[in-house]
């Protein structure tokens, strides 16, 4: 039976076309082809950081998220597996990366099976991605898969990278098709924390039961 | 349907002159702002509560008092009363006889507070404030309706026989709106007691409190309060209004631009779109207005805020006649007509005595000669057991 994965790819690149961009598109079109061949087919839509810039800026300072993160934000709900890229600046991942998931509800992307890549100049970066960005993917309860990808200039003559492409890719097809992410959401959704309107808009059940609940119809 | 404008009370510097006005002048500048909501026809005038620079209202119902006491029909309220650092017996006491002052012309708005550092000097922490809010309200309730209070909470040192004086003018508490845009608690609390519910309607995406609006209606008859469209719900907003929608733009961008909260942010033009701000000619400020209903029902009460930002009194005065004369008679007759009939009234203190008396006597509560104590003995006032 042939499953349809939404992938989303969140680019951090700033030129046209970027690194960081054209990293993130290799993964995704691996991961479609790994998937194709399990009969599975991937739909994928990029999310360009660059052009969310003055929104993401703005939401961080004024908690007001215009229409177009608004719109990012509901394309991430959707995703069945995320690929995350970004250059590296000043030995860490841009601050527009980060900034956009800081933007994030806590609960929006739970259980979402993630690829996290990142470019520089130089190698010395090359764990920004395991030693940095796992802890923010971790901290947004997402699971990166195993390979972390990284591509300094010398890794893109490199046959090697292409082989961790590959490695990432099938990582990623594994975890969107075991199902992990709906077992978690559905069996165990309410037991991770949340607030009213969370989860981009979507988590709005409310349990009359609580004890605040009691408390607030009087404390009986 | 009941029109006014709420205040921060923030002292900001007015980013076209240069001034910041003093605590003296800006406190004297919100005194004219009042008599002039009055002289202008809006029916509500509202102060926030802050207890940290650069604002100036630590102390709500000194200033509300006074306010009363230079107008006639104007009714004075909080946006917002803080349910969670006051202590509840103070609200009691304080609104009560505020209340008295004013003859009725009040009510007031409960909130949290947000800001973290405040929590503290109060003897409470932010992480708390839910369940301080819902149990110290509880508590308010019972103050205002019970002449003998016996009590004891999580947060508060308990109560042993105490009477909360004076008693509600008329012996009918004061009206209570519970204000908050995302906590289903607070919407849950203002329907068990049958109170009032506020939006402060400022930020959007608006689909958070257009739910807990409807959450509210729910549960307030639910709890058997009267219909869903009976339930009692105010909204915020804010403008800037000039004759022609340019001059608007031109004259009110460099206080946007600069504004607390959202200044230094977003497009003033896309915030516009984005959210209920209306900087235009009244034709338009009405126009966006009148949409208000269609997302979140008939409701009560539309307050605007329109001294902030560092706004200077003379502009601010001059907002205040074309709110009240060119929008507001407007709004107030097609909000009217658009009206379910179902719709409940706007709550005043003659309309809620009517409610609770009928044409009956109205009780007022007088003590028993001083006996040094409440506990000891039968009531403390000579009509109850």
């Amino acid at each position: 039976m042939g499953q349809n994965f939404q992938l989303v790819v969140v680019s951090a690149g700033t030129s046209d076309p970027s690194s960081t961009r054209l990293l993130a598109d290799r993964v995704a079109g691996r991961v479609t082809t790994l998937a194709g061949k399990r009969a599975q087919t991937v739909g994928t839509t990029v999310i360009e950081l660059r052009e969310l810039a003055t929104e993401i800026a703005n939401a961080l300072v004024s908690n007001h998220i215009g229409p177009k993160l608004q719109k990012a934000i509901a394309t991430l709900r959707h995703a069945d597996g995320i690929v995350a890229s970004t250059p590296v600046y000043k030995a860490g991942a841009s601050g527009l990366f980060t900034s956009f998931f800081q933007i994030l509800d806590n609960d929006l992307l739970i259980a979402k099976p993630a690829v996290l890549a990142a470019t520089a100049g130089t190698a010395r970066h090359a764990l920004v991605v395991d030693d940095q960005m796992r802890g923010l993917f971790a901290y947004l309860r997402t699971v990166v898969v195993p390979t972390a990808l990284f591509a300094s200039t010398e890794d893109w003559q490199d046959n090697g990278l292409n082989k961790r492409i590959d490695r990432a890719a099938l990582e990623l097809v594994a975890l969107m098709t075991s199902g992990f992410e709906k077992t978690v959401r559905d069996e165990s959704w309410g037991s991770y924390q949340h607030e009213y309107g969370s989860a981009g808009g979507t988590e709005l059940t409310i349990d009359l039961d609580s004890d605040l609940m009691r408390l607030a119809a009087g404390g009986a | 349907m009941q029109f006014g404008i709420f205040s921060v009370s923030d002292i900001t510097r007015d980013p076209v002159s240069g001034e910041t006005p003093s605590e003296a002048e800006r406190i004297d500048a919100i005194v004219q702002i009042a008599e002039k909501a009055e002289e202008v026809g809006l029916d509500v005038f509202a102060i926030g509560e802050h207890h940290n620079p650069p604002f100036f209202s630590s102390a709500p119902t000194t200033l509300l008092s006074h306010i009363a006491a230079k107008t006639k029909n104007l009714i004075v309220s909080t946006a917002t009363t803080l349910i969670t650092t006051n202590d509840p017996v103070r609200i009691a006491e304080e609104y009560a006889m505020l209340q008295h002052l004013s003859k009725g012309r009040m009510d007031l708005m409960l909130g949290r507070g947000n800001t973290a550092p405040v929590y503290p000097w109060f003897g409470a922490e932010i992480r708390q404030s839910l369940p301080l809010a819902l149990e110290n309200y509880n508590l308010l309730h019972r103050l205002w309706r019970e002449d003998v209070v016996d009590w004891e909470g999580k947060f508060r040192t308990p109560l042993q026989g105490f009477t909360s004086t004076p008693r509600p003018l008329d012996d009918l508490p004061p009206f209570v709106w519970h204000g908050s845009i995302r906590t289903p608690e607070i919407a849950e609390q203002a329907a068990f007691y049958g109170d009032g519910f506020f939006a402060n309607n400022i930020f959007w995406p608006k689909e958070h409190y257009m739910r807990l609006i409807q959450f509210y209606r729910q549960r307030y008859a639910h709890y058997g309060h009267g219909t869903e469209k009976q339930a009692i719900v105010g909204l915020g907003g804010q403008a800037y209004i000039a004759k022609r929608s340019q001059d608007a733009l031109n004259e009110f961008r460099p206080y946007f631009n600069e504004a607390p909260v959202y200044g230094h942010g977003p497009r003033m033009e896309d915030f516009m779109e984005q959210t209920p701000l209306s900087v235009g000619s009244p034709q338009e400020v009405i126009d966006k207005t009148l949409t208000f209903r269609e997302h979140f029902g008939d409701y009560q009460r539309q307050m605007f805020l329109m001294d902030h930002a560092g706004l200077p009194l003379k502009m601010v005065l001059n907002q205040l006649d074309l709110l009240g004369e060119e929008v507001v008679p407007v709004l107030r007759k097609e909000m009217e007509a658009r009206q379910d009939l179902e719709t409940a009234k706007p709550p005043t203190h003659a309309g809620r005595v009517q409610d609770k008396y009928g044409d009956g006597p109205v009780r007022q509560p007088k003590p028993n000669a001083n006996r040094g104590d409440n506990v000891t003995g039968g009531s403390p006032y000579q009509d109850s057991q």
